[in-house]
């Protein structure tokens, strides 16, 4: 290592005036790139917030403001008032499919993972295999038979609906097991010979030790139920049980198909607000979660 | 290890999991296979409690789906938006991850700031993009408001296009849709990239500083191998999700799937599934089968492909 350094300090004098001054330019270039892509990233939240701050007639300029001229929030007003988006009805039921489909889907996995992870059994190994095969096909080839299976039991238009077929990811069982196979087994046949039950030591041992994981499951799925949108509008469309994305997309737009823009982006906020939240509460979980698991949302 | 007096206990755990799987996994693959290649199948026949239907076997689904005329558009679609976004968002993300690997300060906020994309709901942000390309028509010959984008357009001193409203041509709206498709695969892209940037080993740059080989060598050369397993996983998730490429469509032009007058221009391969749904399901089978085998090859051949080029 001290020759590596000692190469550099001779390295470092070589440099003439010219090539740090090549230096210098390549990082302007370097940060003018990074800076315009992040513009061009944030601009989209930047259109969306302050176009629904503005009147309509400011919204239809030809020239259009930057920053609204008369900051309006008649806007937001009308979104929480609207009687055809029913906006309330809308958080209340995606919160609620949301909560209980990710707490019963975790409940789920963590028991399947401590099987696959720490039991012994026959066919384990087949069985795992066969649930990992399940993950390479699109989930559209489901819905057809998924479809007919809850109409069938008469499902169409309940919570049920929305909370029980996609329950399970075989892809967060996988996820939590190979989280608790790097727990050593030693820990595992101490509590056993100190008389320690299963369930007792999944709750003491491994779930404190994969709360990181866990955590990144809860907000993956959270924000699944958020943003779900083909099945909710394929089984429950109606006023009862529709969820946030799907009452979103057809909302102010009148008959003629004219759309109330900055209506409509104001909904867009108060949708996207409880995501920038996780987002900036939960980012580290969020990151970890995505990198590991690679998995679009 | 084995403890057969635990065994029921393992079932025990795995009995919902499991339950669940079945009727809503397993099921639906069996059940896909039996009601693609029955001929003209539809529940509404089979369920029918007064005439007894017998389904003969046959490919006579997926022949009709390739005949239908409105599958090719859809075909045409998805295989256009995949061959054009997935080179363009890897591209750019990997510019994106190797500069903002090679500077200090401000990476943190830049990096957060690439990463917000990810944490949105692709349906409402679609609605922002299809405000910012939108165009406002009045009364007179020029629209009312030609939009945001047409507005820097003009700006940069182009004329003004018709991007998404009745009227727009195929190609403005497709590189509506490739923007906003690589916008929203830009942040896992780079996170990805990115990661797999800061795990390579430093002395591979080091030993190419000391023999003093240029900056393009080293991307060439050193970058870009150690990262090919990421690069290849990315182009690979990439074409997966491209061709199930569909609410960033809805987000967009609405369940019309296209601008006003000319519906379902933009229809994709799941969008031909979704609307079968209910109403022809041996249709529906078929598609499905059909976009898995297409997935199933574009992985084969991007494996085989990062195979040989991949250096671990």
């Amino acid at each position: 290592m001290s020759e590596i350094k000692t190469m550099r300090d001779r390295d470092m004098q070589k440099v003439s005036a010219q090539q740090s001054v090549m230096k210098v330019l390549g990082k302007i270039v370097v940060y003018a790139f990074l800076i315009i892509m992040a513009i061009i990233v944030i601009f989209p939240f930047y259109w969306m917030i302050i176009s629904s701050l503005k009147e309509m007639n400011e919204y239809r300029r030809s020239v259009p403001t930057l920053f609204p001229e008369v900051i309006d929030f008649m806007n937001y007003v009308e979104v929480f008032t609207n009687e055809d988006l029913l906006l309330g009805q809308l958080f209340y039921n995606t919160v609620l499919v949301g909560v209980v489909s990710t707490a019963g889907g975790l409940v789920i996995t963590v028991l399947s993972a401590f099987a696959f992870a720490r039991l012994e059994f026959k066919g384990k190994n087949a069985l795992f295999a066969a649930l990992l095969a399940t993950m390479m096909i699109p989930g559209e080839l489901f819905t057809i038979t998924n479809y007919q299976t809850v109409f069938m039991w008469g499902w169409i238009e309940t919570y049920r609906v929305l909370i029980i077929p996609f329950m399970v990811s075989v892809f967060y069982i996988y996820l939590l097991r190979q989280n608790f196979l790097q727990i050593p087994n030693e820990l595992y046949l101490a509590a056993k010979v100190d008389g320690c039950s299963d369930l007792k030591y999944l709750w003491k041992v491994m779930i404190p030790l994969a709360l990181p994981t866990i955590i990144s499951i809860t907000i993956l799925k959270m924000m699944g139920s958020w943003n779900s949108y083909m099945w909710p509008r394929l089984v429950a469309n109606d006023d009862a049980h529709r969820l946030i994305t799907n009452g979103l997309r057809t909302a102010f737009t009148n008959a003629e198909g004219v759309t109330d823009i900055p209506v409509q982006m104001a909904a867009v906020a108060v949708v996207s607000l409880p995501l920038f939240l996780v987002f900036i509460f939960l980012r580290k979980y969020i990151m970890k979660g995505v990198s590991r698991s690679g998995i679009k949302g | 290890m084995v403890d057969s007096k635990h065994q029921w206990k393992a079932w025990l755990y795995l009995a919902p999991a499991i339950v669940l799987l079945l009727i809503f996994t397993v099921w639906p693959i069996i059940n896909t296979l039996r009601m693609a290649f029955l001929e003209g199948y539809t529940t509404a026949k089979e369920a029918n409690p007064f005439i007894d239907y017998e389904f003969t076997v046959g490919i006579g689904n997926f022949v009709r789906v390739i005949q239908y005329p409105g599958f090719m558009t859809c075909l045409q679609n998805t295989i256009l938006l995949c061959v054009l976004t997935v080179p363009i968002s890897t591209f750019l993300a990997l510019l994106i991850a190797v500069a903002l690997n090679s500077i200090k300060p401000l990476q943190r906020l830049l990096q957060t700031i690439f990463f917000m994309p990810y944490v949105t709901n692709s349906i409402a942000i679609g609605m922002v993009f299809a405000a910012m390309f939108n165009m406002i028509i009045g009364g007179s010959a020029r629209p009312d408001s030609v939009g945001i984008i047409n507005n820097v357009l003009e700006a940069l001193g182009f004329e003004y296009i018709n991007w998404m409203n009745a009227g727009s041509e195929y190609w403005a709206n497709i590189v509506v849709m490739v923007v906003y498709i690589v916008w929203n695969a830009l942040p896992f892209k780079i996170l990805i990239l990115l990661g797999g940037l800061q795990s390579v080993n430093k002395q591979y740059y080091e030993a190419a500083r000391v023999d003093g080989t240029p900056k393009w060598r080293v991307f060439t050369r050193i970058t870009i191998p150690l990262l090919s397993p990421m690069l290849a996983y990315v182009i690979i998730t990439g074409f997966i999700g491209g061709f199930k490429e569909y609410s960033s469509i809805v987000g967009i032009f609405g369940e019309s799937m296209g601008p006003v007058g000319n519906d379902y221009a933009l229809d994709t391969m799941v969008g031909f599934i979704y609307r079968a749904i209910g109403n022809q399901e041996g249709t529906a089978s078929a598609a499905a089968l059909i976009l898995f085998a297409i997935i199933f090859v574009v992985t084969m051949i991007n494996l085989a492909v990062s195979k040989k080029s991949t250096h671990y």
